[in-house]
C-alpha cells in the first residue's frame, strides 16, 4: 500500500478555465482523506487526476514514490467507486466484480476467491448472480465497493458514491465504508459535498473552494479552529454567525457597542479597525455568566428540531442564529442576553477572510 | 454534446471510420458530383466529345411542357396523398389513443402495411380495381361509371393516390399515435375542468400540441411520395397512360432508359437534389435538436 | 375521466374497425385470389370465401413459375433474402463502427467525418440513379449481389442512431472499463456491444424490410433473370395489355412477396417502432 502526494498540481480547461491551481497535498499510507467543497470547487476533478481519468496540466502526482502523471488509469493500481456506480449493466454482480481481475489475467481460481470474500464482507453473497437493475441502491453500491475491494489496489477513490441513496441509508453506508477503510487499511480519498459526510468519515479533512485548499487538518481541527471564514462557514451545521466588529485592544472586540473577549487573537491589531467576529450557533449561552462577555439578541422565530430549538433573530443588525437544548429557553422569548466564552470567539480579517489568531 | 472520457491515438478510429468512408464516397459523393458536372455539358451526337455549356441544360428543361406536367403531377400527387394519409392516420391514431380495451390489437392490425413493398401495394390496388376482373373496379363499370385506370389518366391517379395513401397511414398513424401519447394527460384534464367537450378539447389543445409531428409528417410524407412511390407508379401506371402519371423521379428514370440525353437527364436529378435538400433543409430545425456537433 | 363514454367507445372501436378493414382488404383479396384458377379470376366474378387451388398455385409459383416470368418464385425470394440481410448486416457493420470511431475517439477532422456521413442523410438513392448506376457498371457489379447491396448501404441512419444511442451510455462505464484496466477493443466487444444489441435489432428490423422492398436499384442493376428479386419478378407476372397474365400466380407471389417482411413487423413490433421512431426523428 501507498500514500499519495500531490504537488502543486493544477489542471486549466480549453478556454483557460483554472478548476484546480496549484494543489499540494500529502495523503498517508492507510488515511482516509476526505474533500469537501461546494460543487464547482475542482475537488471531483482533483480525484479524477488522482485517477488518472484527466490529463494534469501541471504540477505532480505521486502514488507511493512512482510519478503517476503519464501512467494509464489501470496501471495506477487504485479503484474508484463512482457516483452513479458505473456497474455495467449487462453483466452478473460475479462478472462486474471479477472483470478488472479478469483484464489482467488473473487465475480463475484466485479471482473466485477474491469475488467470494469481497461478496462475504459486503454481505452480497446471495445476489452475486443478479443483474444490477435487479438490486436495490444499497446493493448497487456494495456491488461498487466489491469491484473496488476485489482488486486490492493501493489507493481507493470514491467520487460522491453516497449521493444516490436516500438519507437513511446514506448514513448506514457511511458506517460501513469508514468500518470497512480500517479492517482493510488501504489509503482512501472521498469526495463529497456534505460536510456530516466530510466530518465523520475522515481522518484527514481537505476543505476547497475556487480551484485552491483552504484548510487540511482533522475534523476537529478544522471545526475548532478553522483557517478562513470560508471553512467557518462551510463546517458546522448550522453554519457559524459572522457579525461585523472593530478592534477594541488586546484580547477584546466589540460588536455594536457591546464588548467581547477572545482568547484567540492576533497581537498588535490596531484598534478601531474593523475585523469580523465568528460565533458558533452551539457556543453562545443564553443567559449571563461569570467569566463570559454577553451580548444582547432580538428574537424574530423559533425553529423546532426536536432535541434542539433554533432561535433566529438578530444581533446588532445582522442576522444571528442561536442552537439551544429545548426546554433551555422558553419559546415565546423576544429578547436574549447571550453569555459568550472567550475560548469559542473567532476572528477573520475583512478584506483577506483569513484568520487572525494566534499563529 | 461531448463524451468526456475518450479513447487516445487516432489511427485506429480513421481505420473504424474508413468502411463507410469509401462506400459513401464511392456510390454518394462520386455519382452525386458527376451528375453536377454532367448537367453543365452537352455530348456531341456520337457521345464521343463534350463541351462545357453553363445553365443550357437547365433552359432546355424548363422549356420542355412534358418537364412541367411532371412538374404538376407530382405536386396534385403528393397534395393529395400527403391530405389523405395523414388525416385518416390522424382520426384512427386519437381513436386508438383512447382507452379502450384491444387498444394494442388495434394498433397491430394498423401498422403492418408498411411492411409491404411500394410495388406490391400497387399490384394488391390494380387487381382490386381492375377495370374488367378486379372485385371492386368491374361493379364501378357496370354502375356505369366507365372506370378505366389503363386508358383514363384521371382514373389512374386516383389508383395510385390510393395504394400509395393505403402504404403510408401506417407510418403516419404510428407516429401520430406516439406524438398523442406524449401529451401530458394532466392538460387535457385541465382542459375538462375548463368546459372544453372532447372536440373542442382536440382542436384547441390536443392538435397544437401536436402541430410538430404534424409538420415532421408532412415533410416526410412528401419525400415518400416523391421517391418511395416509384415502385408503385412503375408496376401500376408505368407513368401512363399518356404520360399523365409521370411524376419528376418517373420521369429521371424513364428519360435515362430511353437512351435520352445525358446532360438533360443529369440536369433533372440535380434539380430533384435541390428539392430534397431544401425539403431536409426545413426539416433540420426538427433534426438539429439531436445533432449538435 | 367521468364522461358519457358508451358513445364514445362505440364509435372507436367502429372507426379502428372500418380502418382495419380499410387496410386488410385488398390483402385478403390477393390471399383469395391465391387460391383460384385462372379463368375464375379472369369472369371477374371471384368469389370471397377460398378456392381450392391453393396448394397448386403455390407449388408451381414456387417451384416452376409462371408463363411471364419463368424462375421460380422460391430463387426470386433467395435473392431479396441476400440482398435484404446484406443490406442490413452491411449496414449495422459498418455504421456501429464509424459511431464508435466518431463518439469515443477524438481526431483529426472528426467533426468533418461526421459531417460528409451525415449529409448522406438528404439524398435517397433514387435521385443519382443513373450517375450510381454507371459506376457500379465501371466497378463491373452489374447482376452481382455486392453491386445490389452496397450503394444501399452508404447513408447516415445507422451512424446516427448508433450515435445517439452511445451517447446515453454513462461516461461513468468507459471510466471504470479504463480502471478495470480494458482498452478500446475490449470495452467495445465486453461493454458497449451487448448494450447496444436493443438497437443493433431494431436496426436490423428496419433495413431488412427497406432492402426486402427496394424496387428502383434492382431493377436497374439486375439484367440476368436469376438474379432478380420477388418484388421485381411480380412486376414482369402482370401485362396491362394482355390476356396472358395469370392473376393467379401473380396474386400468389404477391402473397409470398409480402410474408416475411409483415412477419417482422408483427412479431418484432417492439423493435420495429423503436427503429422506426429513433431512425426517423
Amino acid at each position: 500500500m501507498a500514500g499519495v502526494t500531490l504537488d502543486t498540481v493544477r489542471k486549466i480547461y480549453a478556454g483557460n478555465v483554472e478548476a484546480v491551481k496549484g494543489v499540494s497535498l500529502g495523503i498517508e499510507d492507510g488515511s482516509f482523506c476526505v474533500l469537501v467543497g461546494p460543487s464547482g470547487c475542482g475537488k471531483s476533478t482533483l480525484l479524477r487526476m488522482i485517477a488518472g481519468l484527466e490529463t494534469i496540466s501541471g504540477g505532480d502526482i505521486k502514488i507511493g514514490d512512482r510519478v503517476v502523471n503519464q501512467v494509464e488509469p489501470a496501471d495506477r493500481d487504485i479503484a474508484m467507486v463512482f457516483q452513479n456506480y458505473a456497474l455495467y449493466p449487462h453483466m452478473s454482480v460475479y462478472d462486474n466484480m471479477a472483470y478488472g481481475l479478469k483484464n489482467r489475467k488473473t487465475p480463475k481460481d484466485e479471482i473466485d476467491k477474491r469475488v467470494k470474500e469481497a461478496a462475504r464482507i459486503l454481505a452480497i453473497e446471495p445476489f452475486l448472480d443478479r443483474k444490477p437493475r435487479a438490486l436495490s441502491g444499497g446493493q448497487r453500491q456494495r456491488v461498487a465497493m466489491g469491484r473496488a475491494i476485489v482488486r486490492k489496489p493501493q489507493v481507493f477513490l470514491f467520487d460522491e458514491p453516497l449521493s444516490n441513496l436516500d438519507a437513511k441509508l446514506r448514513v448506514q453506508m457511511r458506517v460501513e465504508i469508514k468500518r470497512l477503510q480500517k479492517a482493510l487499511g488501504v489509503t482512501s480519498v472521498y469526495v463529497t459535498h456534505d460536510q456530516v459526510e466530510a466530518m465523520t468519515l475522515s481522518d484527514k479533512l481537505v476543505v476547497m473552494s475556487g480551484g485552491q485548499i483552504e484548510q487540511v487538518g482533522t475534523p476537529s481541527e478544522v471545526y475548532r479552529r478553522p483557517e478562513t471564514r470560508f471553512v467557518a462557514t462551510f463546517i458546522g451545521s448550522p453554519p457559524m454567525n459572522i457579525l461585523p466588529g472593530k478592534v477594541e485592544g488586546p484580547g477584546r472586540v466589540s460588536v455594536g457597542g457591546q464588548t467581547i473577549a477572545v482568547t484567540d487573537m492576533r497581537d498588535g491589531l490596531t484598534p478601531g479597525s474593523a475585523i469580523e467576529v465568528g460565533l458558533r450557533p452551539e457556543d453562545v449561552q443564553a443567559g449571563g455568566g461569570a467569566g463570559s462577555s454577553s451580548i444582547a439578541m432580538d428574537v424574530d422565530f423559533v425553529e423546532e428540531l426536536g432535541a434542539t430549538q433554533l432561535f433566529h433573530g438578530k444581533v446588532a443588525g445582522t442576522e444571528f442564529v442561536v442552537q439551544a437544548s429545548t426546554g433551555q429557553i422558553a419559546a415565546d422569548t423576544r429578547k436574549l442576553t447571550l453569555s459568550i466564552d472567550p475560548a469559542n470567539v473567532h476572528l477573520f480579517d475583512p478584506q483577506t477572510t483569513k484568520r487572525l489568531g494566534r499563529d | 454534446m461531448e463524451k468526456r472520457a475518450h479513447f487516445s491515438g487516432w489511427t485506429l478510429p480513421l481505420l473504424l471510420i474508413l468502411p463507410q468512408m469509401a462506400i459513401t464516397v464511392i456510390f454518394f459523393y462520386l455519382p452525386a458530383s458527376q451528375a453536377i458536372w454532367q448537367s453543365f455539358l452537352r455530348e456531341d451526337a456520337f457521345g464521343l466529345a463534350s463541351e462545357f455549356v453553363g445553365f443550357e441544360n437547365y433552359i432546355a428543361l424548363f422549356e420542355q411542357p412534358e418537364y412541367y406536367r411532371a412538374m404538376i403531377t407530382t405536386v396534385i400527387f403528393s397534395t393529395l396523398v400527403a391530405f389523405f394519409s395523414m388525416s385518416i392516420a390522424l382520426l384512427l391514431a386519437t381513436q386508438a389513443d383512447k382507452s379502450i380495451r384491444l387498444a394494442h390489437g388495434f394498433k397491430t392490425l394498423l401498422i403492418w402495411p408498411y411492411a409491404v413493398a411500394p410495388a406490391i401495394a400497387g399490384v394488391l390496388w390494380m387487381f382490386m380495381f381492375h377495370p374488367t376482373l378486379g372485385t371492386l373496379g368491374r361493379p364501378l363499370n357496370v354502375m356505369g361509371f366507365n372506370w378505366n385506370p389503363m386508358l383514363d389518366g384521371t382514373d389512374a391517379m386516383i389508383l395510385l393516390v390510393f395504394s400509395a395513401t393505403w402504404k403510408h397511414i401506417s407510418y403516419n398513424f404510428l407516429f401520430f399515435l406516439a406524438g398523442l401519447q406524449a401529451i401530458p394527460k394532466s392538460v387535457i384534464e385541465a382542459g375538462a375542468i375548463d368546459g372544453a367537450g372532447p372536440l373542442r378539447r382536440f382542436w384547441t389543445i390536443i392538435f397544437p400540441l401536436l402541430s410538430p409531428t404534424t409538420f415532421f409528417l408532412l415533410v416526410v410524407t412528401i419525400v415518400y411520395v416523391f421517391f418511395e412511390t416509384f415502385g408503385i407508379i412503375d408496376a401500376v401506371t408505368g407513368g401512363g397512360p399518356a404520360g399523365t402519371t409521370t411524376t419528376l423521379v418517373y420521369k429521371v428514370y424513364a428519360d435515362g432508359r430511353s437512351g435520352g440525353d445525358l446532360g438533360l437527364s443529369a440536369a433533372q436529378s440535380v434539380v430533384l437534389m435541390v428539392i430534397v435538400i431544401s425539403l431536409t433543409a426545413i426539416q433540420f430545425r426538427y433534426v438539429e435538436r439531436k445533432v449538435q456537433y | 375521466m367521468v364522461e358519457n363514454r358508451p358513445f364514445r367507445d362505440f364509435m372507436a372501436y367502429l372507426t379502428l374497425v372500418i380502418g382495419v378493414i380499410i387496410v386488410a382488404f385488398p390483402v385478403y383479396l390477393a390471399i383469395m385470389a391465391s387460391t383460384f384458377d385462372t379463368a375464375t379470376i379472369i369472369n371477374g366474378n371471384m368469389p370471397l370465401t377460398p378456392g381450392d387451388q391453393a396448394p397448386e398455385n403455390y407449388t408451381r409459383a414456387l417451384f416452376y413459375g409462371g408463363k411471364l416470368a419463368r424462375e421460380p418464385v422460391s430463387m426470386m425470394m433467395m435473392n431479396s433474402m441476400i440482398m435484404a440481410l446484406g443490406i442490413a448486416f452491411g449496414k449495422i457493420l459498418i455504421s456501429i463502427l464509424s459511431a464508435y470511431a466518431v463518439v469515443y475517439f477524438k481526431f483529426p477532422f472528426r467533426k468533418t467525418a461526421f459531417w460528409v456521413i451525415f449529409i448522406t442523410l438528404m439524398l435517397p438513392v433514387e435521385v443519382r440513379i443513373y450517375p450510381t448506376y454507371k459506376i457500379v457498371a465501371d466497378l463491373g457489379l452489374l447482376d452481382t449481389y455486392t453491386g445490389l447491396i452496397m450503394p444501399l448501404i452508404a447513408s447516415a441512419t445507422g451512424t446516427l442512431l448508433f450515435r445517439q444511442f452511445f451517447m446515453t451510455v454513462p461516461d461513468e462505464l468507459l471510466e471504470a472499463s479504463k480502471i478495470d484496466g480494458a482498452g478500446a477493443f475490449r470495452f467495445f466487444k465486453d461493454t458497449l456491444l451487448p448494450l447496444s444489441m436493443t438497437t443493433i435489432a431494431a436496426l436490423f428490423v428496419i433495413q431488412f424490410i427497406y432492402g426486402w422492398n427496394q424496387y428502383l436499384w434492382p431493377l436497374l442493376i439486375t439484367t440476368k433473370s436469376s438474379m432478380q428479386t420477388i418484388v421485381i419478378g411480380i412486376k414482369k407476372m402482370i401485362t396491362t395489355t394482355d390476356a396472358l397474365t395469370e392473376w393467379q400466380i401473380a396474386m400468389t407471389t404477391a402473397v409470398l412477396a409480402m410474408v416475411p417482411p409483415v412477419l417482422v413487423v408483427i412479431f418484432m413490433q417492439r423493435l420495429f417502432v423503436k427503429g422506426l421512431v429513433e431512425t426517423e426523428k
